[in-house]
Order: C-alpha cells, then sequence, then structure tokens
C-alpha cells in the first residue's frame, strides 16, 4: 500500500534505555483503581494534610519551574497558584449534576469527566503514579492516587463520598499529597500491581472540575467550526459506522449492546453494553460502581470524608447483601431474577436491567402484573 | 566547474532520491542543475499554485511522477471552502498535451473531475499508479475510465476521498487483460460492488500485495479472496460480520492461517466483536494495526486482540481504548513507533475515553514512538513532562483537548510548561500541534526549542503578538504555520515579511489581523501570493483597511497570482 502523502518519516533512532524499565514494564499494566463517578478515595485521608497539602504543591509546582525556567530577561514565567486554581473551582456548581454517559465500552468509562452522585459532587483524581519511571518528577506529582498510601487498595475505595464545594477541595489534595508521599517512600510502582477490581466496565471517572474552561459553561460544549480538527470523511464514516453498530435496547447485533438500567429511587437511568462482560460477576460489579452514588445517597453521608470509609463498605452489603436483587426482562416481558441462566443466554434474551429493592421486589412485580 | 563527464554525474545523481537533496544539487552550479533536471524523475509540489504547469514540463521533461497538493490543511475541518481551488484539470490538461510520459501521480486535497481522470487515462500509455488522498469532485465513473484505459496499472489508492458512487460497475471495468494490480484500495467508496468481478480481479492478479476493501465486501467473500490471495501484505477488511458458529468463518480462520504475509491490517468498519480470533494468527506479527474507522470494537475483545500484536510498529484506534486499553498497548507494543488515538466521539460531552495518563502509560511503555496523535479529554504539565522524558524521539507530536483552552486538569495552569518540555527534549521534532490554555510562553519555548520544526498548527492560544514572533524568529526551518483564533495581529504579521518566502504556506484565521495588514504584506512582497478568503455572507468586501480579515492564507509563488480563484477569494 502507497505510503500516506505526507509520507511516514523513518523510523527514529532506538529509544534510549531508561534505568527503571523494569519498572516500566510493571507500570505498563499498572492501571489504577478508578473511583468511576469521580469520588476519591479518602481513606487515608485526614484532615491535618490539608495545610502540609497545600505547601507541597507549592514546593512541587516551584521544582518544576525552575526546571524549565528560562531565565530570560524580561520574561516571566506563569504564576503558580495551585491554591487559587484549586480553590477556583467554585466552578464546582457549574458541573452538571448528570455524570456523563459511559462510552460503550466498559474501558471508556475510565476517564469520565463529570462527578455526581445525586446532588453532590465530588473529585476525582485518581491519576496514579507512574512516578517510578523519571525520577524526581514524580514526587511533584500531585495527582497520585490517595490510595497507594493506603494499605487496602481494593474495590471498596471506589464509590467514596462526596465533597461540598470548597473543603472538599483540599480535602482531596491531602489525599492526594499524602498519597504521593507515601508513594515515593514505597518504592515499586505502588499500585500497579496491586489487584483492583477488574470489571471491564471501567471503574474510573476521571474528572475535571478545576481543569474546567475559564469560560463559563463547560457542560455545554458550544461547538467550534473545525473543531475538533478531525477530518469530515472520518466524522462522517463513524456517523454511520455507529448507527450500523449500535443496537436497539435489546436486540443481540454484532455490535455492541447496550440496554437501559434501571435502579429504584435513582432520578435517571444508565446503560450498559452486555457484551463487555463475559460473566454475572463482571456485570454485577460494574453496575454496583455505576449506581454506588445513589445507593450512597440513600446512606446519607455528606460529604465529611471520614465517613466515607463506612459508605463504602455499606455499599458492598447494599448489593451483595439482601438489600437489592438485580433483575432484568426478558424477551416475553417477563422479570426474570438474574442469574439463573447460562451467560451467554442471558445476554441473547435480557431486554432490560433494573436493580430492585429486594423488600419492593416482590411487590413491583405484583404491581407490574396488575398493570399487564 | 566540472571535472565528471554529464553521463556520471547523472549516474551519481540516480542515487539521490530525496527531493530535498535533489533540489540541493540542482542549486549548486549551471551544469549539476541541467544534468539534475533532466536526470528527475519524481518531483514534489506541495502547493499546486506555487509554480504552473509549464514551467513544471519544461524544466523536468524526463517527469515520471508528479505529487501534487492542493488545498491548506485546515480545509480537512471545513474552514475552507469547497470551491477553493485546488484544480487538477490544468494539469492533466498540459500534461497530456506534452510529451512527459507520466506514470504516476499523487494528489492531496484536490479537485478531481471525472473529465480530468478519463482524459489521464488516455494520455498516459505507461501510466501505472493514481493514489487520491481527500480528494474531492469525481466520481466512480471516473475511476471506471482509469480502471478501463490503464492497462498497465499497478496501484489505485483512494484514501479518504468524498466520491459519487454510482455504484458498481467500475470494478467490472478492468479488462480481462489486466494482471498487473499491486495495490487496490478502495475502502472509502460507499456503494455496492460487483462481488464476482473484485474475485475474479483477485484471481487474476498475482502480484496483488495490498487490498483494502469497502463496507460492501461481506465476510464470505473475504475468506473466497484470501484463498486465492494469500501472498497479500497489507488487507483491509470490508464488513466483517458473521456468525462466527458458521462454516464461513471456520474457513475464514483458515485463510487466514495462511496469510503468512499480512503485516497491515485495517478496516472493520462494522465488525463482530466475537470473529475477531480468526484474526490472531496473524496479530504476532502485524506492523500496521488501524482501528481507526471500527467504533464497533471495544472492551476486551479489543484488548485481546491488541494482546496478540507484540510486533506493531503503528497503531492507529479510537478513543474507546480508554486509558486502561493504552496501558495494554503500552506492555505489549514494545516496538510502537507511531500511534494515533482518534475520538470517536467528539462532539460529546466528556464521553471520550483517554487522559494523560494513557498518554503517560504510552511513552512509559514504548519508548521507540517517534509519532502520536492524540486526542484526548484532558492533558496535565506533569504528564507531558514525563512523556517528553519518557520519548525523547519525537519527530510528530500532535495534541489535541477536545475541549479548546483547557488548561492543566489538576493545577489549572496553562500547559505552556508540558509543551515547553515536549520541545526541548525533543530535539528532532519536525511537526508540532497545540491545544489547550496556552500563553505566550509555550512559544517562546518552541521559538528557543523547535529548531527542526517544520510545521506548526496552533488554534486559541497566545496572549499577545509576541507569541507569533518568537516563532517567526526562533524556528528556522518552520515551513508550514497554520493559526486559528489566536490574538496575533499586524505587528506580528508583518515584522519580518522576509521570513514568508522562507515557508510554504501561511494561514491564519480569527486573528486580529487587519485589511491593511494584508495590503501591506502583499506590497512588500510580490512573490507572495496573500488570499483573503470570504465565505461568510455578510461581508461585503469592505474597503476598510481596519476590518479584520477572517480568513487569510498567503504563500510563496513562483507565478504570480492564480487565475481560477472563486468569487470569495481575494487576491491582493
Amino acid at each position: 500500500m502507497s505510503q500516506p502523502l505526507l509520507g511516514v518519516e523513518e523510523e527514529g533512532q532506538s529509544n534510549v534505555s531508561s534505568p527503571s524499565d523494569d519498572c516500566i514494564s510493571q507500570n505498563g499494566l499498572g492501571l489504577k483503581e478508578r473511583n468511576y463517578l469521580g469520588l476519591s478515595d479518602c481513606s487515608s485521608v485526614d484532615s491535618s494534610g490539608v495545610s502540609s497539602l497545600t505547601e507541597d504543591n507549592k514546593n512541587n509546582l516551584n521544582l518544576k519551574a525552575t526546571e524549565l525556567r528560562l531565565g530570560l530577561p524580561g520574561s516571566q514565567s506563569p504564576e503558580r497558584e495551585p491554591e487559587l486554581c484549586l480553590l477556583n473551582s467554585g466552578k464546582l456548581d457549574e458541573k452538571p449534576l448528570f455524570p456523563l454517559l459511559p462510552s460503550k465500552d466498559g474501558i471508556c468509562s475510565s476517564s469520565q469527566k463529570t462527578v455526581v452522585s445525586g446532588n453532590k459532587r465530588g473529585f476525582s483524581d485518581t491519576m496514579d503514579g507512574f512516578s517510578e519511571v523519571k525520577g524526581s518528577v514524580y514526587t511533584e506529582k500531585i495527582w497520585m492516587f490517595p490510595g497507594a498510601g493506603s494499605d487496602s487498595e481494593s474495590p471498596q475505595t471506589v464509590g467514596h463520598g462526596k465533597y461540598p464545594g470548597n473543603p472538599g477541595v483540599n480535602v482531596m489534595l491531602s489525599a492526594r499529597s499524602s498519597g504521593a508521599q507515601a508513594s515515593v517512600k514505597k518504592d515499586g510502582p505502588p499500585n500497579a500491581l496491586q489487584e483492583r477490581p477488574r470489571a471491564p466496565n471501567g471503574t474510573s471517572l476521571k474528572q475535571t472540575g478545576i481543569s474546567n474552561n475559564n469560560s463559563s459553561a463547560p457542560a455545554a460544549k458550544a461547538q467550534v467550526v473545525g473543531w475538533p480538527p478531525i477530518r469530515s470523511f472520518r466524522t462522517k464514516t463513524l456517523a454511520t459506522s455507529s448507527k450500523n453498530n449500535d443496537e436497539v435496547d435489546g436486540k443481540p447485533g454484532p455490535g455492541a449492546l447496550f440496554i437501559k438500567v434501571s435502579m429504584d429511587g435513582a432520578p435517571y437511568l444508565r446503560k450498559v453494553d452486555l457484551r463487555t462482560y463475559s460473566t454475572y460477576r463482571e456485570l454485577s460489579s460494574a453496575l454496583e460502581k455505576m449506581f454506588s452514588c445513589f445507593t450512597l445517597g440513600q446512606c446519607g453521608s455528606h460529604g465529611s470524608p471520614g465517613k466515607e470509609i463506612l459508605s463504602e463498605s455499606k455499599l458492598k452489603d447494599l448489593l451483595h447483601g439482601s438489600e437489592y436483587v438485580l433483575t432484568y426482562e426478558d424477551k416475553d416481558g417477563d422479570w426474570m431474577l438474574v442469574g439463573d441462566v447460562p451467560w451467554e443466554m442471558f445476554i441473547e434474551t435480557c431486554k432490560r436491567l433494573k436493580i430492585m429493592k429486594s423488600s419492593d421486589a416482590i411487590q413491583e412485580q405484583q404491581l407490574e402484573r396488575l398493570w399487564m | 566547474m566540472n571535472y565528471f563527464p554529464d553521463e556520471v554525474l547523472e549516474h551519481v545523481f540516480d542515487f539521490i532520491s530525496s527531493h530535498k537533496d535533489r533540489n540541493s544539487v540542482s542549486l549548486v552550479c549551471k551544469s549539476w542543475y541541467k544534468i539534475e533536471r533532466f536526470s528527475r524523475q519524481r518531483v514534489f509540489i506541495g502547493n499546486c499554485y506555487s509554480i504552473s504547469p509549464d514551467r513544471l514540463i519544461a524544466r523536468f521533461p524526463g517527469l515520471k511522477s508528479l505529487t501534487l497538493k492542493g488545498k491548506p490543511h485546515f480545509a480537512d475541518f471545513n474552514l475552507v471552502p469547497h470551491d477553493w481551488g485546488g484544480f487538477l484539470d490544468p494539469w492533466i490538461r498540459a500534461l497530456a498535451k506534452s510529451r512527459i510520459g507520466l506514470e504516476e501521480l499523487r494528489l492531496k486535497r484536490m479537485v478531481v473531475s471525472d473529465e480530468s481522470l478519463e482524459l489521464l487515462s488516455k494520455s498516459f500509455l505507461n501510466f501505472k499508479s493514481l493514489v487520491l488522498v481527500s480528494c474531492e469532485g469525481f466520481t466512480t465513473d471516473g475511476i471506471a475510465a482509469i480502471a478501463a484505459n490503464c492497462r498497465f496499472l499497478r496501484e489505485l489508492d483512494l484514501q479518504e476521498n468524498e466520491v459519487d458512487d454510482h455504484r458498481g460497475h467500475w470494478l467490472s471495468c478492468f479488462p480481462e487483460s489486466c494482471t498487473s494490480l499491486v495495490s487496490l484500495n478502495f475502502a472509502c467508496l460507499k456503494g455496492e460492488i460487483n462481488l464476482g468481478a473484485l474475485e475474479r480481479l483477485v484471481v487474476r492478479s498475482p502480484n496483488l500485495k495490498s487490498l483494502r476493501l469497502n463496507r460492501a465486501v461481506p465476510l464470505d467473500t473475504l475468506q473466497k479472496i484470501l484463498m486465492r490471495a494469500p501472498q497479500v501484505v497489507d488487507l483491509g477488511t470490508g464488513s466483517y460480520v458473521h456468525d462466527p458458529s458458521s462454516e464461513v468463518y471456520n474457513k475464514l480462520k483458515s485463510a487466514f492461517q495462511r496469510c503468512k504475509s499480512i503485516r497491515s491490517l485495517s478496516g472493520f468498519l462494522e465488525v463482530a466483536p466475537r470473529c475477531m480470533s480468526a484474526i490472531y494468527p496473524i496479530c504476532t506479527n502485524l506492523t500496521f494495526l488501524n482501528l481507526s474507522y471500527a467504533p464497533g470494537l471495544h472492551g476486551n475483545e479489543l484488548t485481546k486482540l491488541i494482546q496478540h500484536c507484540r510486533k506493531l510498529q503503528r497503531l492507529w484506534i479510537l478513543d474507546c481504548i480508554g486509558d486502561k486499553g493504552l496501558g495494554v498497548v503500552a506492555s505489549t507494543c514494545k516496538e510502537l513507533q507511531e500511534l494515533r488515538v482518534f475520538p470517536s466521539d467528539p462532539y460529546g460531552a466528556g464521553n471520550a475515553a483517554v487522559t494523560e495518563e494513557g498518554l503517560v502509560l504510552i511513552s512509559a511503555g514504548c519508548t521507540k514512538l517517534n509519532s502520536l496523535l492524540y486526542f484526548c479529554q484532558q492533558m496535565t504539565n506533569a504528564a507531558l513532562i514525563t512523556v517528553a522524558k519518557n520519548c525523547p524521539n519525537f519527530i510528530r507530536f500532535r495534541l489535541c483537548i477536545l475541549d479548546p483552552i483547557k488548561p492543566d486538569a489538576v493545577t489549572n495552569q496553562p500547559l505552556d510548561e508540558g509543551f515547553g518540555a515536549i520541545v526541548q527534549s525533543c530535539k528532532g521534532l519536525k511537526r508540532l500541534s497545540l491545544s489547550g490554555l496556552l500563553t505566550d510562553q509555550v512559544f517562546l519555548y518552541i521559538g528557543m526549542y523547535a529548531e527542526q520544526l517544520e510545521m506548526l498548527s496552533i488554534a486559541f492560544a497566545g496572549d499577545s503578538d509576541k507569541g507569533m514572533l518568537y516563532v517567526l524568529n526562533g524556528c528556522k526551518k518552520l515551513r508550514k504555520l497554520e493559526i486559528r483564533d489566536c490574538p496575533f495581529g499586524n505587528a506580528a504579521l508583518l515584522e519580518d515579511v522576509g521570513k514568508y518566502e522562507t515557508m510554504r504556506s501561511l494561514w491564519m484565521s480569527s486573528c486580529e489581523v487587519t485589511l491593511g495588514g494584508c495590503k501591506t504584506l502583499a506590497e512588500k512582497m510580490p512573490s507572495l501570493s496573500v488570499e483573503i478568503i470570504n465565505d461568510t455572507d455578510q461581508m461585503e468586501f469592505s474597503l476598510d483597511d481596519r476590518q479584520k480579515v477572517e480568513k487569510m492564507y498567503l504563500y510563496r509563488t513562483l507565478v504570480g497570482h492564480r487565475e481560477d480563484a472563486p468569487e470569495f477569494v481575494w487576491i491582493l
């Protein structure tokens, strides 16, 4: 095939080998626990961390600044006021309340933009440390995953609490910084090798609260002409492809298989692509993460980081325990309990999912029958 | 002074193939110029308006292969009206009238008509290769003419063109006597084709190495084709959908197992993920994988596929792979040199699935990376600094944060430092595209460090004229500069007008440049063509010099102003 006109450049020189190659390879798979809904793990947070944190930030960023400072006469380096920018997240208020939909792929949801859990906002910054790759740059990382510092690298970290506005910001930062510090002390990639829930439905929600546009409504993306810079041929082709690949609810097809998932008491539904899972367990844990916000909302914990730990385990109980059941509507319109039939058969027949409170489940079904 | 007979010099020049070197050779002295021009067979014209067909023909009578580019790059993003220009027709007419024995024509962003294609097909007996990239204006009738009349056709490569598809018969126009095909790419055609004709064509083309099918070719045809053409090196699938338990699918599996030569794979516009396992046997040898048009492939199936591709050098993918999937790429594809991550949902509010994390993972795992195109949700300075340290070999670095002027996602700072690190670390950087919140500072870095930079794309960046000036002063090798929505004005534009003669072109849209500024520039530099493009209705050509110019495109040219400019283009 002829090379594209602009030509592929000749192969670059072979790369410089880095001293931390072994870490790199470990880090390669080192995807961290993501807080799906952008509710960061605060298990290692304590409020005393707050002030030290912002100082750390300052120092860290200053290091970086000096690293790159050109020192030309008359040139000014940008101000570095981390506190200020973070606190600027009065913009939090502008964040949409609705968590943005995960893309078809479960993996996609690993970087959702906004956070919502009911009406609460949270931050996540669940960037983990690739720190060991290259020296000191990483000590500066304020985007270390706090869970790095904690011993529990566990699914429970998902679904942590919400932060009411500013205090939440600082709290999160302290989580980060403690995480950062901890990970520096611990050697080796802190999170890379630890187990994490591998629900294929991504578990992280990258939130960009502080990275809002400086302009107003971040959620309403005004479409700028010619932005993003994608060839119109590509846009048109993908639009047609998507139409072909996305199936209407419940119809199994070669492409993705999206079905609606509702949960009692939740203000809105979600959609999942059943084809990204291969077992019931994967589906169930993905749903747990997806709906944890609502569950926590019902737990009633607000803001204070300390209580988040409780909520986490409560979540587990809620879904694995007796409080909720997962049901689905099959081709015949009957509501069935999930788990009875082989997985392959299940995805052929499932039209929609519903997370019911066990207590209600029975009543619900009775009501449905009345309606039908 | 020439101490060698001409024939010796000619022989030596035969070994010099790069356009740049050939151009340099021709500047040494008159006799070298003469020898070089008679022996030159391949000519590259980066801007079709910089020279005329007649002068091309006059200088290079031995021309066999011509590459032409038409519209400015930003035309790809709908910033240039359709009939702006870039017509192939005058070139074909002139070449047809001459004695040039054209064998190869490669076009990018040109307007090609069926008449031109037909004339092309009938005028050059030895015509072998037609490559059209991002062109428009033709239909499958023009392709049919090529198929029918070019008896020794080796290559017909249609990449991402907007073709009016009249359905079907063009493939049947390849005569039975045509057995010379080496490369056939019709993936961008949208219509039905004659499957039987395709199969027969493949059967009688023993040299076929590259075959890219369109969506209308079903999986069972693919299977039949592969059985007959196991020597294929580059394959683009058509519709890749079937029941994995079927007989056809089993046959496909064994067909793939016989195709030991496939190194490049693309297509999958329609895909049944459960059929991907048939491909695993060829994954081990793949060097190029293009899944950027396969939104139906994601999640586990996607990562499983990639885990088989240990020798991959180039990967084009959609962002539904996610940061996690990029981690899999980083740990599997240690030979990776080029990565392109396209957005699957560019206008969706935050559905994009890759962030700075994925990029950092890639940089850590794929240290041979030298070419990047990355559409992402957000970026941080820290990540860019890391990437710069991990991968100092970047030649092309194009980063597009989907939300314009978005700052560092963590610190809320501009991304100046991050990009600064890239240009400082990657000494061989030739192409750079910026995005995110950026101040004049980043341009200072670019001017200081990006010594090899040839092409720079800027959008929504900078604070003042200083930004543009840093770049124009500092980047000595700059050839193409394209700017949109930046606060650069006349002061920057007019500071060093001679600079533009050393460049191919400059594009500025939605900046602070005024009509007066452009007029001044045009006056001072008659060797430049300064075009004002006015496609908005409201704009009468107001003669007020203080009016800001919406779109300006200027380029150096040896042949003065073009004659084919449409009404809305005003050449100063």
